[in-house]
């Protein structure tokens, strides 16, 4: 199984977001970076896969060179391919995105091996616009699912590898099967991601980091600026103290359903 | 969030360790209204407390650490949070082993256990260590580690407890405020998110944001905050089913700047190694803003991968386990001073201002408990003059100098630090009227409070010949390092002749006034009512008769005196005056350390040096010794004062920094025909005084060590009350439980042959080996050591107890793991060298 993830750098915020001077940005100074936490899924899930079934994972990114770190974290998951899209730091839209990750496919599919699944977050942690996977399978012509938290890549029906996929939706459970190639789109909670290892670490330190140059093209939407909107303060309640509160802390704890 | 309350005796600022252990002392001691706020929550309000790593090793370089070190594990033991892990410090290089058996043998001196291991006895300690890479350690078994978040917990509950404690969690202090009081503002209110304090003490315990809690009230606090970086990997294989926290020792990768401890199911792994990463106090995120917190600011991996390396070829199965994960990284944050020692005490700039920042979790609750014992008027149980916040001089306090020093000392956080190390960075920062000369003379500058002080003079390379053979040189590396056999010829040529040392970096304090001579009598050990023209030698002492400064000051004038003491203490020695003046302004202090300049000249010759460039009257019939007046000397009008730091004939002289080039130079030249020498601190310091018997303050004078046993004591005690007189008369009933004695050694071969000299902080042992303790369980050490090229020996000063000081008794120094012979030669103040004192008072 060939499996490409696409990932991207997001800044690593806390409660409270602050805005450059100009409002245009976030202010990442003194932020992390990091994948968004569907992503991290995403790279857990085709390591998963490609750990049952063979085969190699492979990992995107559309961004500048910062965005490197971004890949060499996926590398030490365990990912054995890292690409660079390389923009001067521009921000892309869904479609320009979409439009260059398809040209990395197509032309992986002429040098080969070609890849069998495409895996992305249902959406960027920052933007948001959960377009990318659509657009992306679109262009290819393949199959797409979103916001799924069950894969299972398998033997299907007349000897292809097949796939099928699950998700919540308004409370009802949705299955699918979809032949490969195919794109998906999961989300959080699909598994448990694992931690790097040192050797890992190191590996992926080492590893070479594929670049090719991508074309900015200008989209329908463009940004004017960013807003903090007023978030409404936390209630918190005490549910006791000491002994008192333990029947309290048991009830909360059988409604999460840890119990 | 609770309303602050509208008074407090003292607001606590910074709930972390310090802030914690302070409010329950406080409270100990009788404090009640106290205010604790932080504007984090309880029990983690998000400093450096929040993610330490929570292990203390005993052992220190300094005693001071060491002590406060050692009080603050008592303090946890107490509170029954500290679990006895024991550490190693493992080597990977031989220069490391030789500083593990130094250390190992301070360690003895001080009574901790320790001791060097082969790599095989690491390995059993320690089995996932690959002992291949590793050439020994120093094991300290009472290593052990803390649970800081805990402890903080129940001092603040205890406090609580008391009734004198009100905690205010969530609380941002947002100003606070000072009223005009004489010379300098006094706090009288902390603003803060939930209300404002009337308070007449505020306390930073702050730790990284301290600076900027200081700036608030209009004080510069020397500390800036640094990341350390640590991860945590697991679940280790290993550890799985281990009981606690932790079960195997802590493992310090010294030579790589590096630590390892279980913590649980995980290796912690931490590095001092990358490149120094300073944050800005303002540029610390909120609780809000941190992803984590404020002190665990995002990991940068890259500046970690060379440790990762590192950490596993020292344990390459545990560490190298595909399954164990890098589940935790930061850049953690941590303070840092100019010297590495906390802050602790009144600021100097702000009455009630006080200070106890820049504390690890190993000496927190010591630190609590001395500014405490500050804030209630009381000597602290550990001396921490070496902490004291007010220890800095302004071109100290300067945040490029704060930034530089801590860049410089990050990466030797785990170094080896040699007692004479000089720093490299933000230097030359204060230099004397004749730096030019010195620089043309080969000055070897070392560096004390910012003033660049020859040591030696590569000129007087010439004078190696004159003196073969009684130069006592060194072959043994770590002992040459920092030194010269120039110091030794200096010495010898000054004895013979003449010497001129630079005294530039003097502290010159005046204390003026209709109340001087009052003030000054209430501080002092020795009587200040002397006629004008004399020069007082005193000890200052504390309620308790331990020391508290060792200075000279001389009576310039009915109101008039002149305090002259060392520039490492010149700005403590300072504010001690000061706290110690009338409250009605009938004496004034003033700091003119900047306006007079001071050059010694002594020796034999020194009267005739001195005679070719002044029609003064400079005999001894004309100038008596410990006396003092103006002079004109080379065209400059000098004041005078006939005293000796080296046991010479000679003098110091005082005249107007901007003229002291004029006056060097005309001694030089007058000098030329009478063998004069400039000569540098090595002779100043070391030599000249080991053979007169002077004592240092901080060496030899000590809290530890009273004034009789120090050899000080005067026939008579003056009948003006002074700052410890009860206790010193205390102290000269019966016979003293130790006595300050001066050892030369008598063997200075090592096993291998090379002739190997002693530093200082060595222990004194019986020749058997075994430690000497008095009855008060105070360990024999060396307190300073050095050559004595008049009197052909390696010197050592020690105290020593009754049945061990006598003349001529056989005992031992173990020096880097082996044993020396040596012999008291002295026992108390009598000089070893000119013991009469006839050349001082020729």
């Amino acid at each position: 199984m060939e499996v490409l993830v696409c990932v991207k750098r997001v800044p690593m915020v806390g409660g409270k977001i602050v805005l450059t001077a100009d409002g245009q940005e976030v202010d990442t100074r003194m932020a992390g970076f990091t994948i968004s936490p569907h992503e991290e899924c995403a790279v857990e899930e085709a390591i998963q896969i490609t750990e049952r079934l063979g085969g190699a994972v492979s990992v995107l990114t559309l961004g500048s060179e910062a965005a490197v770190d971004q890949l060499r974290d996926c590398l030490a998951l365990g990912a054995s391919r890292a690409v660079l899209l390389e923009t001067d730091g521009t921000e892309f839209g869904p479609i320009a995105t979409a439009e260059a990750i398809a040209g990395e496919v197509r032309q992986r599919a002429d040098t080969g091996p070609a890849y069998d699944l495409v895996l992305l977050g249902n959406e960027a942690a920052d933007t948001g616009d959960y377009q990318v996977g659509v657009r992306l399978a679109h262009l290819l012509g393949w199959p797409v699912t979103t916001g799924i938290k069950a894969l299972d890549v398998g033997g299907g029906d007349a000897g292809g590898i097949a796939m099928r996929a699950r998700r919540q939706y308004q409370g009802a459970d949705e299955a699918y099967e979809l032949a490969l190639p195919a794109v998906v789109t999961v989300k959080e909670g699909i598994n448990l991601p694992r931690y790097p290892s040192l050797p890992g670490r190191l590996r992926a330190r080492r590893a070479q980091i594929e670049r090719r140059p991508v074309r900015w093209q200008p989209e329908g939407l463009r940004k004017q600026g960013l807003r903090v909107p007023a978030t409404a303060r936390q209630q918190s309640t005490v549910l006791g103290t000491g002994v008192t509160a333990v029947p309290a802390l048991v009830g909360v704890l059988e409604e999460l359903g840890v119990l | 969030m609770s309303d602050a309350p509208e008074h407090a005796s003292a607001v606590i600022i910074g709930a972390g360790i310090v802030g914690n252990s302070l409010a329950y002392h406080l409270a100990r001691l009788g404090w009640r209204d106290l205010v604790l706020a932080d504007k984090g929550p309880m029990p983690n309000p998000g400093g450096s407390t929040g993610h330490a790593s929570n292990f203390i090793f005993p052992i220190e370089y300094s005693k001071m650490m060491m002590e406060l070190t050692r009080d603050s594990t008592e303090q946890y033991q107490a509170l029954g949070v500290f679990t006895e892990s024991g550490g190693i410090e493992v080597a990977r290089t031989a220069e490391r082993m030789e500083e593990l058996r130094r250390r190992c043998t301070q360690a003895k001196a001080w009574g901790i256990p320790a001791e060097v291991v082969t790599p095989e006895r690491v390995r059993e300690l320690v089995p996932f260590l690959d002992a291949g890479v590793i050439l020994g350690g120093g094991y300290f078994p009472t290593v052990g580690v803390v649970d800081s978040l805990r402890a903080g917990t129940l001092m603040r509950e205890q406090a609580q407890q008391l009734g004198a404690l009100t905690v205010l969690a969530g609380a941002e202090v947002l100003g606070i405020d000072t009223v005009a009081d004489g010379v300098r503002p006094r706090v009288c209110g902390v603003r803060t998110s939930a209300g404002r304090i009337e308070t007449d003490h505020v306390v930073i315990c702050c730790g990284v944001w301290s600076p900027r809690i200081a700036q608030m009230a209009g004080a510069r606090l020397p500390l800036t905050p640094i990341v350390h970086q640590m991860i945590s990997v697991g679940p280790i294989a290993l550890f799985t089913g281990t009981p606690g926290e932790i079960s195997y020792p802590i493992v310090r990768d010294v030579d790589e700047n590096m630590y390892e401890r279980q913590h649980g199911g995980d290796m912690e792994v931490g590095s001092y190694a990358h490149r120094p990463i300073i944050v800005a106090p303002d540029e610390i995120p909120s609780i809000e803003e941190a992803a984590l917190s404020p002190t665990e600011l995002p990991f940068t991996s890259d500046d970690f991968d060379p440790q990762l390396e590192r950490a596993l070829e020292l344990m390459p199965e545990l560490l190298g386990d595909e399954g164990a994960g890098i589940r935790y990284a930061i850049n953690g944050l941590i303070s840092m001073t100019p010297d590495g020692h906390p802050l602790l005490g009144e600021n100097p700039e702000v009455a009630g201002l006080w200070s106890a920042a820049a504390s690890w979790i190993k000496e927190g609750p010591g630190c609590g408990r001395a500014v405490a014992e500050l804030m209630s008027g009381r000597v602290p149980t550990v001396d921490v003059h070496e902490a004291d916040v007010a220890r800095f001089w302004p071109s100290q306090r300067t945040t490029a100098h704060v930034t530089a020093r801590a860049r410089e000392s990050f990466n030797k956080m785990y170094g080896i630090v040699h007692p004479a190390e000089q720093w490299e960075s933000a230097r030359p920062v204060r230099v004397g009227p004749f730096y030019s000369q010195q620089r043309d003379l080969g000055a070897m500058f070392f560096e004390t409070a910012g003033w660049e002080r020859p040591f030696w003079y590569a000129s007087n390379e010439t004078l190696l010949e004159r003196y073969q053979g009684r130069l006592m040189p060194r072959s043994a590396e770590w002992e040459s390092r920092w030194w010269s056999p120039i110091i030794n010829a200096e010495h010898l040529a000054m004895r013979d002749a003449c010497g001129l040392v630079d005294l530039s970096a003097f502290a010159i304090l005046e204390v003026c006034g209709p109340g001087a001579l009052d003030a000054l009598q209430q501080i002092a050990l020795a009587q200040m009512d002397v006629p004008t023209g004399r020069v007082v030698y005193t000890p200052f002492l504390d309620e308790e008769g331990g020391f508290r400064a060792d200075l000279t000051i001389m009576r310039l004038g009915a109101e008039r005196f002149r305090v002259v003491t060392g520039a490492a203490t010149g700005m403590s020695d300072a504010k001690w005056i000061a706290d110690h003046l009338p409250a009605d302004g009938s004496a004034v202090l003033a700091d003119l350390t900047s306006s007079w300049t001071t050059l010694g000249l002594w020796g034999p010759a020194a009267r005739d040096v001195l005679a070719e460039v002044t029609s003064d009257d400079v005999s001894h019939a004309g100038f008596a010794f410990g006396s003092c007046r103006e002079i004109e000397a080379g065209g400059v009008t000098v004041l005078a004062s006939r005293i000796s730091y080296v046991g010479e004939l000679g003098w110091e002289l005082y005249l107007p920094m901007e003229q002291g080039a004029v006056l060097w130079d005309a001694l030089r030249q007058a000098g030329r025909p009478h063998g004069l020498v400039p000569v540098g601190i090595g002779v100043y310091g070391t030599t000249g005084r080991l053979e007169k018997g002077y004592r240092a303050f901080g060496a030899e004078l000590t809290p530890d060590y009273n004034v009789v046993e120090a050899g000080m004591a005067r026939p008579k005690v003056k009948a003006q009350d002074f700052s410890g007189k009860k206790a010193y008369l205390r102290q000269r009933e019966g016979a003293p439980a130790a006595t300050l004695c001066t050892l030369t050694v008598d063997d200075h071969a090592s096993s291998d042959g090379t002739l190997r000299y002693m530093l200082g902080g060595e222990p004194i042992l019986t020749p058997g080996g075994e430690r000497i303790t008095d009855q008060l369980g105070r360990p024999s050490y060396v307190t300073s050591a050095g050559s004595g090229p008049s009197v052909g020996k390696h010197l050592l000063m020690a105290y020593l107890p009754p049945e061990h000081a006598r003349l001529g008794g056989r005992l031992a120094v173990e020096y880097m793991g082996e044993r020396y012979p040596a012999t008291v030669a002295v026992t108390g103040a009598i000089p070893l060298f000119d013991p009469g004192n006839s050349r001082i008072r020729s």
